[in-house]
């Protein structure tokens, strides 16, 4: 392949007959003022694109961030703080209901034990009266069969006088039971 | 073409490591003038939107919960404002457009440089120090304007022996003076011999025998020169914060 020698007068003394460097071409003037003329155009894009709109865009983006997470972490307090009262009143409605509760439980067990201090009133009166009752019919029955016994006793007494051949006054037989039977 | 012909008198090795370095119209041939568009200006124009394509289409969208793209822009946004932020103080903050802008156009250009047959505009001395002059320039006028006389402070040591303060004055005005120099040099100087190395080791691979060890080198080189690069960026921005800072509070 042919080679394009790169012509002496354009190229100056930078560049070879074949294209090549001559020492560094870091250090060739005649370069200088092009790469500064457009490193210039590029620094001056750059700040106007990070100045313009880059930069803002970027900090308002970690600033809005920021703030988020700073709000969560607000509501995310607030939330905390929300749960603990409510745990708090549930705390304190558990112990008002196991308050009520026992109230509750106390004052049915004072009406029972009332009910019941009423039913064995009236059952111990009921009890009485039927005790009263049956004493009155024993001690009838009781006086009743005295005086049969007496009769029988008077009758036997003539009857026993009567058969040993005695003759006996009525009147007599009975007074003489009677005596005896108090003594 | 004009390189093999040229490394066929030498020998068989073609060692061209500078060639790459070569300002060249990018449309046809001619003269570089300061208008011509050179492959310079192409590698320079890419570096521009690459940074249009990160920093404003990558994050059209302004979402709060970012995607891949806008992540990376801003990260690269916290990485910069941190900086400035952290080395110039709250009051250094309104140069930060200035300094991402310099970051933005040295991380790209040298990044964009380590493509093959790229051109790297980071490696020329004439870019390189246009852009330390400007910061040199600059914090120097900014100092004198914010602080007045007292911002030659900087170099009256105020803490050292009164005996020694002269000399350290005169040592101090000398690194003062000698800063756009190293700031430019060490840009220019990383990135040229990292990618003419390169170019070294690959002129080795026409010997068969050598050529698996000349590309393992050049895999290795290229895995350095991705790391330099990005130091490099970090290294002249973090240097123009810290001259930033010597010109906001010269007293030491």
């Amino acid at each position: 392949m042919a080679t394009e020698p790169i012509d002496m007068e354009v190229a100056g003394m930078c560049v070879n007959e074949f294209g090549g460097a001559i020492g560094m071409p870091q250090l060739c003037g005649e370069w200088f003022g092009n790469q500064i003329f457009w490193l210039v155009v590029a620094l001056v894009a750059i700040y106007f694109i990070l100045s313009r709109i880059a930069l803002p865009r970027i900090g308002s983006v970690l600033a809005e961030r920021q703030g988020t997470i700073t709000n969560d972490i607000a509501a995310a307090e607030d939330l905390k703080v929300k749960a603990t009262e409510a745990e708090a009143a549930y705390d304190k409605a558990l112990i008002d209901a196991r308050a009520e509760a026992h109230r509750i439980v106390a004052a049915a067990k004072a009406d029972i034990q009332a009910d019941l201090n009423k039913a064995i009133a009236q059952a111990d009166v009921e009890i009485a009266e039927k005790a009263a009752e049956s004493e009155k019919a024993i001690s009838e029955i009781r006086a009743s069969a005295m005086q049969n016994v007496e009769e029988v006793a008077k009758d036997t007494a003539q009857a026993i006088v009567a058969a040993l051949g005695g003759s006996a006054d009525a009147k007599t037989v009975s007074a003489a039971v009677e005596a005896r039977m108090k003594g | 073409m004009a390189a093999e012909a040229h490394g066929e008198e030498a020998g068989g090795l073609v060692f061209h490591p500078m060639d790459q370095f070569i300002v060249k119209p990018f449309f046809g041939d001619g003269a570089v003038s300061w208008y011509t568009i050179t492959n310079a200006t192409v590698w320079m124009a890419l570096a521009v939107l690459a940074v249009f394509a990160l920093l404003v289409l990558g994050t059209s969208k302004r979402s709060v919960i970012p995607t891949r793209m806008q992540s990376v822009g801003e990260l690269a946004y916290g990485f910069i404002y941190k900086m400035v932020e952290d080395i110039c103080g709250k009051d250094g903050v309104k140069y930060f457009p200035y300094i991402m802008t310099l970051f933005m156009f040295i991380v790209f250009s040298n990044f964009l440089g380590l493509l093959p047959m790229a051109f790297t505009p980071t490696s020329h001395i004439a870019v390189t120090a246009i852009m330390a002059f400007a910061v040199f320039f600059a914090v120097t006028i900014l100092g004198f304007v914010k602080n007045g006389a007292s911002f030659l402070g900087l170099f009256w040591v105020s803490s050292a022996p009164l005996a020694l303060r002269p000399i350290l004055a005169l040592i101090e005005v000398i690194s003062y003076f000698v800063r756009p120099v190293s700031h430019s040099i060490r840009l220019a100087g990383n990135m040229m011999a990292g990618h003419a190395v390169i170019k070294v080791f690959a002129g080795f691979a026409a010997i068969a025998a050598i050529a698996p060890l000349s590309i393992v080198a050049i895999t290795a080189m290229y895995g350095l020169e991705i790391l330099v690069s990005f130091i490099q960026a970090y290294v002249f921005t973090i240097l123009t914060c810290v001259y930033l800072k010597d010109a906001l509070h010269p007293h030491h």
